[in-house]
């Protein structure tokens, strides 16, 4: 609708700047952080005085301001990474699949890779920071018959080391808790209290996980350091000093003074990382006030109404609506401007604007959550794919229906195939436009039983297939599964159904691996509830500001602007309602999700099928009590009104 | 301002205040079974009819602990059970098992803390209190301990409230309905306040001493016993006991406070996530109260100070008290007025905040200085039974939901017999000035908590919970002199205030469109 230049205009007027203060403040804080971290470092009970010169010259020293440069350097590229990775929107796995898949895909390997390569130079710098026997890779020792010659520091090499693997698992534990998932708070606060606010979690964190990562590191070093050892002592023709200790020994890694270094190493490297992720979450986060109205000097394309139908960036929308809940509810001057009717007309564009688009949001969800409903309560009773007539009359699971289908060319598969193997390899097919990009891997036979998408034909035309209608029964008959389960991994999600009847869906040896795969494809419980809710942040926001602003017209809008749209915002909401009440009879959908407290993770995205649950109660309820006996004479179907009695009894 | 030598004299005993009418008290014979019958939601709760905690937990772990365990299993539950402490504690006293050197570095170590919280102790005396006596000390209920109703609360829009009883079970009654149902949770001990979630019909939060617990209680369902499967437990480390919370007008938000935690909790309850806000001055949180238009939050704290948060931006500014502790207060129904008492003071404070929550807010002005508005210093008055000491300090405030009366909860003296605690109402009126008009000074059995209906049709309605376990409700019949609220007759006290025009009723609703 809108060309492209005027998305770039938000990414590139506000957001950009926001990452940019927000990585100026990273790298201002890295004096401060360093400063602490040679303290730490150097620290001695027996010379408290000592340790303070020393820390003092060593601050005032060349090679520290060098590696202040490259620190600097590191946070920058971090904050872009942060910058380039970001997403307000969290990609759920709903199986384990879909998790390996997240962690191999090329964009992550290049993170990956990134994030090793500075946890490589942060432990550099940390090695000369620290001094002493870390600090250089070579050193000179003299070999066995007495000639002096460079030997390899395997101290310095354990804290490159160290750097890479506390980088790189970083990088992975961030895919697996969706570090980039940038949520937006309930509460509004300065980014100065804000920030000052979570310090001490981040601190606590950066500490904890640096503990867990050292350890992981001392074993997979126990085990396997001997490789980089080697190797860098090939490439850099250095020698190992057989006089020192192995550090790939249990008496070499028992170094109470080396495994400090490295966490405290460990902890400084994470903490500047996450306080850069932090301040940009902070600042990418912070409300933006559009103009509701252009006045002369804006363009109209930046305006409230107008931004809010753009669909993208994601950011731009959600920041937009944060904006209009904002105003909703605080701010009476600008809701004023929202019921303003135009100029020369007199039409409420604004309002018109602002309610369309709030309403198309829910009727969006509605519909989602009503396809994923019917695909799973009829518990895999299918429906077929090809045409939307045939998926009606099909999952009535009539016998003409079945007649039907197979007049139509892929039935003739079936009589040969083993039903089941037909049924789950063609779910693979086409997605179900609504629900596939929220539920990334409705493709895998078991993820859920929106799939399995022909047991009306398994039922009739098959009778011996009849009880394979439960997911646990298919899961119990490993014959009956794994058959299919090589067509399944060699099939990509993108399947037209025209490829599916092919040959090499013959049923083969179940073999090891395909049993593997197939075990671990298997849904994550309650992930694809969490997927279908993946962006109801936009959905909440769009709520409480109709809720808000309907509330606010009873006194507030002068023209009636509102009162022609509070029929279908009401219905919508209590369709949405009523959608949302079948949702959370579904098993795992009101299951709460496991949480600690020692990780940046942000498991807002978790539970917001329950924000958005009590949100949309709490908006009718708002709407309800402010109008009152009112709401009688809003014309609505006889069910609805019959709801709308519960809300006004406050028996909901 | 006003004190009490402008009251009438106290009721003689026997006598209890029934209603007002027609701008005046009247009063009748203490005859409880007749109005038993006659109103169906005075209740009773004798003391007797309650199973009580024999022995608290603590005292019965003491009993099945097994001591043959060997030191690591013991040192892992003191670790788990009482922490960092408890782990030193259980090293120190098995000497005989551990090496000499560790038992005696852990009984430095222990020494030291100790010593360390004595001087936190002397900088904050309340941190040394149990944690029952703190909740005693901090809460709004007049002694607390002794109480057999410990917490009530009215549904800000039905006709439904809860009580919480010294078994610590939670009960609520409907006039509409026979079933009550009982909720009882393993964590839900020394409840301290209650109170119902706006705009929703369930949600109840309860304030125990380790967390905070969310019931939902299906107002359709027939269960008179709903499972603890149906309370959200909110807890967070150091955030215990938790003394007082308050829900945010919108209903979108719970605050919390404990006395031991310098930071107040915002919790997203249907989340469970929460934002601490932090300042370190006070030492703690002790009480909340959220203005009915949502814009600001009063905080008080153990020391001599107390702030009023304003929720758009979350910051808060700071009232440092001459005397003692704010020990309650409460808002005006536009969120205006702030009304506060001190402990150790006997007078009633008023604050007037004139920012609304349309001004950006930074800039909003507070409030200079506070001004005395009532002062309810002892007053003896003459009684056929003897004199009859009124005053002193003050225990909780009460105002009602249509700003016309307000109900002070006096102390009195437990110990001396003519010093009754008593409940003094004030008529009070808002616009164009802000005065206190005494009118009412009761006398009763004790009465220990007070709250108004929220949404009373005729005038408010007082509910008083009495030392004998009796809750009673006083109907104040009167019209309304301010906002006459056509067709709102049961909406909450509707948030943004300030900005709506006074006329309800020259707006016609659902005009008929010509397009």
């Amino acid at each position: 609708m809108f060309p492209s230049e005027t998305s770039c205009w938000f990414i590139r007027k506000v957001i950009w700047w926001r990452a940019a203060a927000s990585i100026a403040w990273s790298v201002l804080l890295l004096p401060p952080t360093t400063a602490v971290f040679v303290f730490l470092s150097k620290f001695s009970f027996l010379h408290p005085i000592q340790t303070i010169s020393e820390c003092l010259s060593l601050l005032m020293s060349s090679c520290l301001i060098f590696s202040f440069i490259l620190l600097g350097g590191v946070v920058i590229m971090v904050g872009f990474l942060n910058l380039e990775y970001y997403t307000v929107i969290p990609t759920i796995a709903c199986s384990k699949i879909a998790l390996l898949g997240q962690l191999l895909h090329p964009r992550q390997v290049v993170s990956s890779v990134a994030h090793c390569l500075m946890g490589v130079i942060v432990g550099w710098c940390c090695a000369v920071t620290v001094g002493n026997r870390y600090k250089t890779l070579g050193c000179p020792c003299k070999s066995s018959d007495g000639v002096p010659q460079m030997g390899l520091n395997e101290y310095h090499l354990v804290f490159l080391l160290a750097g890479a693997f506390v980088g790189f698992s970083h990088s992975l534990l961030g895919v697996t808790h969706n570090i980039n998932y940038v949520s937006f708070h309930a509460v509004q606060q300065y980014k100065y209290l804000h920030f000052k606010g979570s310090l001490p979690l981040v601190l606590k964190c950066s500490a904890i996980q640096a503990f867990y990562s050292i350890r992981n590191f001392a074993v997979a070093y126990f085990f396997l350091g001997y490789i980089p050892k080697t190797w860098i002592c090939k490439t850099l023709n250095l020698h190992l000093d057989s006089s020192v200790h192995r550090l790939d020994s249990i008496t070499g890694l028992v170094d109470l003074s080396l495994l400090y270094h490295l966490w405290i190493s460990a902890t400084f490297l994470l903490f500047t990382w996450y306080i850069t992720l932090l301040l940009f979450r902070i600042f990418v986060t912070e409300v933006y006030s559009f103009p509701v109205q252009p006045t002369f000097t804006q363009d109209p394309h930046q305006c409230l109404p107008r931004v809010l139908t753009d669909q993208q960036p994601m950011i731009l929308k959600f920041l937009a609506l944060q904006d209009l809940a904002l105003l909703s509810k605080h701010s009476p001057s600008r809701r004023g401007e929202v019921f303003s009717l135009s100029q020369p007309g007199g039409h409420p564009h604004n309002w018109n604007a602002v309610s369309r688009e709030c309403l198309a949001l829910l009727a969006d969800l509605t519909q989602r959550l009503v396809a994923y409903h019917e695909t799973v309560a009829t518990n895999g009773r299918a429906k077929s794919l090809s045409s939307g007539s045939e998926r009606k009359t099909s999952s009535d699971t009539s016998l003409t229906s079945c007649a039907e289908d197979l007049v139509s060319p892929r039935p003739t598969f079936l009589t040969k195939t083993p039903a089941s193997v037909f049924a789950r390899s063609f779910a693979g097919g086409p997605h179900s436009p609504l629900t596939a990009p929220f539920t990334p891997d409705l493709d895998s036979p078991f993820s859920s039983p929106t799939l399995r998408r022909f047991p009306g034909l398994v039922d009739q035309c098959s009778p011996w297939h009849g009880s394979v209608q439960s997911p646990h029964i298919m899961r119990r008959a490993p014959k009956l599964w794994s058959t299919s389960a090589e067509s399944q991994v060699s099939s990509s999600p993108p399947r037209s159904p025209a490829s599916v009847p092919s040959p090499k869906q013959e049923p083969t040896k179940p073999s090891f691996v395909a049993q593997f795969l197939q075990n671990r494809k298997e849904q994550l419980p309650e992930a694809s509830s969490q997927a279908l809710f993946a962006d109801s942040q936009a959905h909440i926001w769009a709520l409480e500001a109709l809720s808000y602003l309907v509330q606010a017209s009873f006194t507030e809008d002068q023209f009636g602007v509102v009162q022609t749209t509070l029929p279908s915002i009401l219905s919508s909401m209590l369709h949405l309602q009523e959608a949302v009440d079948r949702h959370f009879k579904l098993p795992h959908a009101s299951s709460k999700p496991v949480r600690s407290a020692n990780s940046m993770e942000d498991f807002t995205y978790k539970t917001l099928r329950f924000a958005l649950r009590a949100t949309l109660k709490t908006a009718i309820y708002r709407i309800t009590t402010t109008f009152g006996s009112h709401l009688n004479a809003v014309q609505m179907s006889a069910e609805h009104r019959k709801r709308l009695q519960q809300f006004l009894e406050f028996k909901e | 301002m006003c004190s009490l030598a402008l009251f009438p004299p106290p009721l003689p005993s026997g006598q209890t205040t029934l209603c007002e009418s027609n701008n005046e008290l009247l009063s009748g014979a203490n005859n409880s079974e007749a109005r038993q019958d006659s109103s169906p939601l005075s209740l009773h709760f004798p003391r007797e009819s309650l199973k009580l905690h024999s022995r608290t937990e603590s005292s019965s772990k003491a009993a099945f602990l097994d001591h043959s365990e060997t030191l690591w299993m013991r040192s892992a539950a003191a670790w788990r059970d009482g922490g960092f402490t408890g782990l030193l504690n259980e090293i120190t006293t098995s000497h005989a098992e551990v090496p000499k050197w560790l038992s005696v570095t852990s009984g430095c170590i222990l020494a030291l803390l100790r010593w360390v919280s004595s001087f936190h102790g002397s900088l904050y005396p309340h941190v040394t209190l149990s944690s029952e006596d703190m909740i005693a000390e901090f809460s709004q209920v007049l002694n607390w301990s002794d109480c057999v109703v410990r917490a009530f609360a009215w549904h800000p829009h039905t006709d439904k409230f809860a009580v919480t009883l010294l078994d610590d079970s939670i009960k609520i009654y409907n006039p509409k309905s026979a079933i009550s149902p009982t909720l009882k949770h393993r964590l839900q001990k020394n409840v301290a306040a209650v109170q119902w979630k706006p705009l929703c019909a369930s949600a109840l939060a309860v304030a125990c001493q380790n967390c905070l617990l969310v019931w939902n209680v299906d107002p359709c369902s027939l269960s008179t016993r709903p499972s603890s499967g149906c309370a959200q437990v909110l807890s967070h480390p150091g955030h215990s006991p938790v003394t007082s919370i308050a829900w945010s007008p919108s209903g979108s938000l719970l605050v919390s406070a404990s006395p031991l935690d310098t930071s107040m909790m915002v919790w997203d309850v249907a989340a469970e996530s929460c934002v601490p806000l932090q300042r370190v001055g006070g030492g703690g949180v002790t009480f909340l109260s959220w203005s009915p238009d949502g814009s600001h939050i009063l905080a008080s704290t153990p020391s001599a100070l107390f702030r009023v948060w304003e929720t758009r931006m979350w910051t808060c500014e700071r009232w440092p008290c001459i005397k003692g502790r704010c020990q309650s207060g409460c808002w005006s129904p536009d969120g205006s007025r702030l009304l506060f008492t001190v402990q150790g003071e006997m007078v009633i404070y008023a604050l007037t905040f004139s920012g609304s929550p349309g001004v950006p807010p930074g800039l909003v002005k507070g409030p200079q200085i506070a001004v005395v508005v009532a002062d309810l210093s002892e007053t003896t008055f003459n009684s056929p039974d003897g004199d009859i000491i009124v005053g002193g300090e003050i225990q909780s405030l009460s105002w009602d939901p249509r700003g016309e009366r307000l109900a002070v909860l006096l102390k009195g003296d437990p110990g001396a017999a003519n010093r009754p605690a008593i409940i003094a109402v004030f008529k009070t009126r808002a616009n164009p000035v802000f005065e206190l008009l005494p009118w009412y000074g009761e006398p009763g059995a004790e009465p220990r908590l007070l709250q108004f209906h929220p949404n009373f049709q005729h005038g408010a309605l007082l509910t008083v919970c009495w030392s004998s376990g009796k809750i009673t409700h006083i109907p104040f019949y009167f019209l309304s002199s301010g906002v006459s609220q056509v067709g709102l007759s049961r909406s909450p006290p509707l948030p943004h205030q300030q900005e709506r025009p006074a006329d309800f009723s020259n707006q016609s609703l659902f005009t008929e469109l010509i397009s």
